[in-house]
């Protein structure tokens, strides 16, 4: 299966079948290698055997909950993983993003949209630039994807690197939520700003030295967040 | 100040009054016992003074008679015929004015009796010194002038003694006497004070009294105890009332007994219980319905997934068909457009009927929201060949509410007018005061029949069932556009006439949660009247 000008590899986790094979032809279309998982408990021992760049995760599985799956996923690895839901109002959405997933898509979803959002999260494997930046006391290596404290290196996923990435980048600035949707989720319309708000605090809870009282990234009050400045 | 304090104290009594059964029952009985024990108090208070002074008039003129007696008798007795006449009268008054400075009456002597009636207070020769004279009646004096025979009269005894005694009622008796010196008549007037009448029937009257005011406690306190005993559960039964119309269906009353009041508990708790149950069964209804839709919404949206993928795949490939084939891909794709529309609607129906629903709450311009849907439903306004425009009336126009619902309803609104205004432009009106903003929607289109203003809300409602359906709307947009309205507490409202277009108008408070009394911008437009 896997041809060499493939952009990526993706793990399809969807208990409905017909869905699961219109994904792969969709992605297949599009240039992306994938693979079927139709069950909870085996998804987590297929993601190790695949190695896919991106996982897509339906939140309602047999045998495991998506959750789970989730969370699982992310205590051992940052890739990009996206929700399918149902479901996209409900308290389901956020449970999901704070399980670990970075981004969703809501059912019935246009193909299109499933690929912006894919391409989203797979684009940084094609742009490795030399880079080196300070975002109060802490470095980034953009290129080697490497946050630094003090020389201790911080852990982050890839979502929540370029997050702090596109932060860092410009520190006078200050990103409207929708601003951050858009260039870091790749959203071109008004998207669930519920979305950044889980995100930063996730990023928050690992480079903050007291994520009550963040340092790195400010809330800017009624406008969105802010890289803070060097201490 | 004070007056206020009064009239609201006036006020809170006639609350009290008005509703409390037992104030009510309590007052009407005292006041009613009072009138009897009045009545009666006054009856038996006659007939004791009435029997008194009977009793005191037959002992003064038996008294006055027998000293009059002895007095003609000692008269009778004297000697000679050559005393005269003062010596007589002193003869004659003294023994009878020593026996009354005993027995503690006065007595007046006066005389000649004449045609004219005489004036006791200067013809009076001998009297009880510490007697006023004017206590002799005058009728009584004026009587001799006819007859000679005894008589008497009430009367009121006055004193000029230093005592100060004061007034008191009394019975004069008055006899005519002859003397012998000169054969004359003189006049002997007995006064007899009724001091020991009136003493006892002050007695009486306390006594009297004092029953009665204790008959009127014991009477008050009585009632209050029995209809205490009546009002008791009464009351309870309301506060069980209100606390099951407030939602407690649990709330029960207390069953004491086997008597009346417990069997109303008895019957009153079964209707709870009743109700209860049928409510818990409306309920469940209602939620199996609402999470059935929801479910069934849910179920149905994997396969959509599914079925919507392929649709595009077929869609981006259609030019590789043969011109059926192509324009079937086509089809099926606007139709999935509008299927996706329904489902989506339907979902967000069932949020509403669940109660789901939530605002998120933000200042914003309607203005904006205006021009933002304006241009989102331009395309289909020149497709149609229409002209959309926003009319500002002020500005800006701000209102606290949830932007996306906002925008929803406005261009739910704006998309319902495109769809029946056949022509004619389409004006979007916004205004705003300090309590109220507004939006409408004014088309010159079909307008709507009578009555039908009320029913374009109904879900899947249409003006007209023949009527061809080209926007792909789902029928279920103006339905949640209310929904929305009545979730930001607000009004959405409609007017039509056939032939003069129709106009929608969102009123939404200024402030979340404050009450609407009115909206900035008339629901008829201003230039119906002109027409």
């Amino acid at each position: 299966m896997n041809s060499i000008d493939s952009k990526g590899r993706i793990l399809v986790v969807d208990d409905d079948a017909s869905l699961a094979e219109m994904l792969t032809i969709v992605l297949r279309q599009e240039g992306f290698d994938s693979q079927v998982c139709t069950r909870g408990d085996r998804a987590v021992a297929e993601f190790r055997d695949y190695k896919p760049d991106l996982v897509l995760l339906d939140l309602m599985l047999p045998g495991k909950d998506g959750i789970d799956v989730c969370k699982e996923i992310r205590a051992e690895s940052g890739v990009p993983i996206v929700m399918l839901t149902a479901k996209g109002d409900t308290i389901d959405v956020v449970v999901g993003l704070e399980s670990g997933a970075d981004d969703y898509v809501v059912k019935p979803f246009k193909p299109k949209e499933l690929i912006a959002r894919i391409r989203a999260r797979v684009r940084r494997l094609d742009q490795p630039v030399q880079e080196s930046l300070t975002i109060a006391d802490l470095v980034i290596d953009v290129a080697g994807h490497a946050v630094t404290r003090a020389g201790q290196a911080i852990n982050l996923t890839p979502l929540e690197f370029d997050l702090l990435v596109c932060l860092a980048r410009k520190p006078w600035q200050v990103f409207t939520r929708e601003v951050l949707l858009e260039q870091v989720w790749g959203y071109r319309h008004a998207a669930d700003t519920r979305l950044v708000n889980v995100h930063v605090q996730r990023l928050r809870s690992k480079i903050e030295h007291d994520p009550e009282n963040p340092e790195v990234v400010v809330t800017v009050r009624g406008v969105g967040y802010k890289a803070g400045t060097s201490s | 100040m004070p007056r206020r304090s009064v009239s609201s104290t006036v006020r809170r009594g006639l609350t009290f009054w008005r509703r409390s059964v037992q104030a009510r029952v309590v007052a009407s009985t005292v006041l009613l016992s009072a009138i009897v024990v009045g009545v009666v108090g006054w009856f038996l208070l006659q007939q004791t003074r009435d029997g008194l002074v009977d009793a005191r008039v037959d002992r003064a003129v038996a008294e006055a008679t027998d000293e009059t007696n002895q007095a003609r008798t000692r008269l009778a007795a004297l000697p000679g015929t050559d005393d005269d006449v003062s010596t007589q009268l002193r003869q004659l008054a003294d023994p009878i004015l020593q026996r009354a400075e005993v027995r503690g009456f006065s007595v007046v002597l006066a005389g000649p009796v004449t045609e004219e009636p005489i004036d006791v207070a200067s013809a009076g020769a001998r009297y009880s010194t510490d007697l006023d004279l004017d206590s002799v009646p005058a009728s009584l004096s004026a009587h001799f002038t006819e007859s000679l025979d005894p008589a008497w009269t009430f009367t009121t005894m006055r004193y000029v003694d230093d005592a100060d005694r004061p007034e008191i009622a009394g019975v004069a008796v008055a006899s005519a006497i002859q003397l012998p010196a000169d054969g004359k008549y003189y006049t002997l007037y007995y006064l007899f004070p009724m001091q020991q009448e009136e003493d006892t029937l002050a007695l009486v009257s306390r006594a009297l009294l004092t029953a009665g005011g204790l008959l009127l406690v014991l009477v008050a306190g009585l009632t209050w105890l029995v209809t205490r005993q009546v009002v008791t559960p009464i009351r309870m039964a309301r506060r069980t009332a209100e606390r099951l119309a407030a939602g407690h269906l649990e709330e029960r009353m207390w069953v004491r007994g086997h008597d009346d009041i417990a069997r109303l508990a008895t019957s009153f708790n079964q209707m709870a219980s009743s109700l209860q149950r049928q409510i818990r069964q409306l309920e469940e209804l209602s939620r199996v319905q609402r999470r059935f839709t929801s479910d069934v919404s849910h179920e149905l949206r994997t396969p959509l997934t599914t079925v919507r993928m392929a649709g595009d795949v077929l869609h981006d490939a259609r030019n590789e068909f043969d011109p059926v084939t192509a324009r079937a891909a086509e089809l099926l794709q606007t139709e999935l457009d509008r299927f996706e529309g329904l489902l989506s609607d339907l979902l967000e129906i069932s949020r509403f009927d669940a109660g789901a629903a939530a605002l998120e709450l933000d200042d914003i311009n309607l203005i904006d929201v205006a021009h933002r849907v304006v241009d989102i439903t331009r395309g289909l306004a020149e497709q149609r060949g229409m002209t959309v425009t926003v009319q500002a009336l002020r500005e800006p126009v701000l209102a606290e509410a949830d932007t996306r619902r906002v925008e929803r309803i406005v261009r739910n609104l704006v998309s319902n007018a495109i769809d029946h205004a056949d022509s004619g432009p389409i004006v979007v009106l916004v205004n705003g005061d300090d309590h109220a903003a507004a939006i409408a929607v004014r088309d010159h289109g079909v307008g709507l029949a009578p009555g039908e203003a009320a029913l374009v809300f109904n879900r899947f409602w249409r003006a007209d069932p023949a009527r061809a359906r080209t926007s792909g709307g789902t029928g279920l947009g103006l339905a949640i556009s209310l929904e929305d309205t009545h979730l930001h507490g607000g009004w959405l409202q409609a007017w039509g006439q056939p032939g003069q277009g129709a106009q929608f108008r969102l009123t939404l408070p200024r402030r979340a949660g404050q009450p609407l009394r009115h909206s900035p911008i008339p629901l008829v437009p201003d230039d119906v009247e002109a027409l």
